[in-house]
């Protein structure tokens, strides 16, 4: 017999608590920076990805236009920072709430689109965001914002000294994107996921329910995608357009999650902890040289993966387990 | 222009309305359409104009083996088939990226004269670029060419059977994987033809598709997907609404007036200008 669903959900919530941990640890072994970098990366993109997943792989809303929460979350943070004074942290969350808030009127008209033609209306609208924020002159436009330096606290949220407490941050959204989908999964707002996910048409019948359950979804995908925005702006102290509001960091936030195992509580960790080392070793190893052989090989990966393992790199733990129950 | 749109669009129109498969790599067909293009043209001073059926036929080649080497696996995905075929595809677009800033560099590159120049020509008093005038009656030609080919031959009907019913298709002795095949060649031609005529007047570089790859997807969805006569319809409306967004907003600003017509057409019809509803 299978393990029962409340078992598996706190075996779930402890191996989660166990691994924060280890990573809360890491910083002791890994004195080097560029790995350190890697990590910080890795958690982010395991936060966004995870984030995107709740309105995509459990709601079955695939979103490719992420990329706008993302960039209004650092445009927030960082224009209210630089034009205002406000502290990054009532920007990233204003910025939040924004993203939410558009997420939610958008859903007005989106939710109403199937498969393809909601797929491109997402796309779309990330697009027209970005090229208003290239014309936006008050936002620097094309040019971007660079982020002042104002100190080293975790009141500015601005760390010249080590990279250490952006690792901590990005380990904290990275966490709290797990723990709000495990918490989501089991309350009645998954299971309408689910429900509008697997079947459309049976799910339209109760109506309501379908329309404010993929709101609600929307509505927490992209306050947790903006946060990450935020967290990214300040990371990097500079920001423009096409990099925080370009079409591939929609693609970037997906991928982890497709490649680990798309609308499952584990995926876009998985996914991320193998994708974005492997990309950032890729680009550091062969790429270069500027003659995208990290392309080559990066583009070749996600082509065999997503062909070989449709339900993701997930599956193989499930089908080993299945396997094991059966003997 | 939009009739150029509309060619490009038509070939993903064919491929979708064939399987339900929407190709990611559309746009870096075109890119390799202009390089193919330009290539013929340096090494061989074949003039692009000449040389867009040699092109066609290179990218039929090419569409047919990326259905039988990737989509053909693709599709045979059970649990998120709509995920497999996305990203399968979105993979080799990067892959086919990358290869071109390999083998091409990532330099700017561009055919510097050809027959078709940069004259303009004055049709009642409207002065238009004699490119972009051959590219539209290349593209008409290629439309009818196409509209006859579906609806007047074996091979076409064989098509239009195959998209109705793959299961009962394999009854009467037709190879579904030959169809899709074929298809898929179908489609990549029509890109290969547009990318001949556009690489007299576009920059060539290897990220050139993705700039036209989003167009052609809402040109697609605007005309409604499945239906290759709204895609052309639709390339005709995303080439009008261009021309006329550029009059009035910035240049940097001009396919945000697309993609506003894009989002105001579905929410009206969800299904596109012609699609099933």
């Amino acid at each position: 017999m299978d393990k029962s669903f409340a078992a598996r959900r706190r075996r779930d919530l402890i191996v989660a608590a166990v691994l924060a941990a280890l990573a809360a640890l890491a910083p002791l072994v890994v004195k080097d920076v560029y790995v350190q970098n890697i990590l910080i990366l890795t958690l982010m993109y395991a936060a966004l990805s995870q984030s995107w997943n709740i309105l995509s792989g459990y709601c079955g809303q695939i979103s490719l236009g992420h990329a706008l929460y993302f960039g209004i979350g650092a445009y927030t943070t960082e224009l209210l920072f630089t034009k205002f004074g406000v502290l990054p942290w009532f920007g990233m969350l204003a910025g939040g709430v924004i993203a939410a808030i558009i997420a939610m009127g958008l859903g007005y008209p989106f939710f109403r689109l199937r498969g393809h033609y909601f797929v491109i209306a997402t796309i779309v609208i990330a697009e027209i965001g970005l090229l208003l924020f290239q014309n936006w002159e008050w936002a620097g436009a094309a040019m971007g914002i660079t982020i002042p330096v104002r100190g080293d606290s975790w009141l500015k949220f601005q760390f010249l000294r080590s990279k250490l407490p952006y690792f901590y941050f990005a380990l904290a959204l990275c966490s709290l994107a797990w723990f709000v989908t495990w918490w989501l999964e089991d309350s009645k707002w998954g299971f309408w996921w689910r429900a509008v996910k697997d079947n459309p048409e049976a799910a339209e019948s109760l109506g309501v329910v379908v329309f404010n359950s993929k709101m609600g979804a929307a509505a927490v995908s992209a306050f947790l995608v903006a946060v990450g925005g935020a967290f990214y702006a300040q990371f990097l102290a500079y920001i423009d357009p096409e990099s925080v509001m370009g079409f591939q960091f929609s693609l970037l936030m997906a991928l982890p999650a497709v490649l680990g195992g798309i609308g499952t509580l584990w995926g876009p960790v998985l996914g991320a902890a193998i994708l974005i080392p492997m990309t950032e070793l890729t680009r550091s190893f062969i790429g270069g040289s500027g003659r995208g052989v990290d392309l080559i090989v990066y583009g070749g990966l996600i082509v065999l993966i997503s062909l070989a393992l449709p339900q993701g790199l997930v599956s193989l733990f499930s089908r080993s387990k299945a396997k094991g129950a059966t003997r | 222009m939009g009739l150029l749109y509309g060619l490009i669009a038509v070939g993903l129109a064919l491929i979708f309305g064939l399987m339900d498969v929407v190709n990611f790599a559309h746009g870096e067909f075109l890119m390799i359409a202009m390089y193919v293009s330009f290539f013929l043209f340096t090494f061989f001073a074949v003039d692009p104009l000449l040389s867009a059926p040699l092109v066609a036929a290179a990218l039929f080649v090419l569409g047919a083996l990326v259905y039988l080497l990737v989509v053909r696996f693709a599709m045979r995905a059970k649990a998120n088939a709509g995920m497999v075929q996305i990203f399968s595809t979105f993979g080799l677009a990067i892959v086919m990226r990358g290869l071109a800033q390999f083998f091409f560099t990532p330099d700017y590159r561009s055919i510097p004269h050809s027959w078709a120049g940069g004259k303009t020509i004055s049709v009642a008093g409207i002065f238009l670029p004699e490119p972009q005038l051959i590219g539209a009656l290349v593209a008409i030609l290629a439309f009818a060419g196409l509209y006859f080919f579906i609806h007047r031959t074996d091979f076409g009907r064989a098509l239009e059977a195959t998209r109705e019913d793959p299961g009962a298709v394999a009854l009467v002795g037709i190879d579904k994987n030959r169809v899709f095949a074929l298809g898929w060649g179908l489609g990549a031609a029509l890109v290969g033809l547009a990318g001949a005529i556009m690489a007299v007047f576009f920059y060539i570089y290897p990220d050139v598709g993705a700039s036209f790859a989003l167009i052609a997807y809402v040109t697609v969805a605007l005309g409604g997907f499945g239906s290759v006569f709204g895609a052309f319809a639709g390339g005709i409306v995303v080439g009008l609404v261009e021309a006329t967004t550029a009059l009035v907003l910035p240049p940097s600003l001009k396919s945000v007036g697309i993609y506003a017509v894009y989002l105001l057409v579905v929410f009206i019809r969800p299904r596109g200008l012609f699609g099933q509803m």
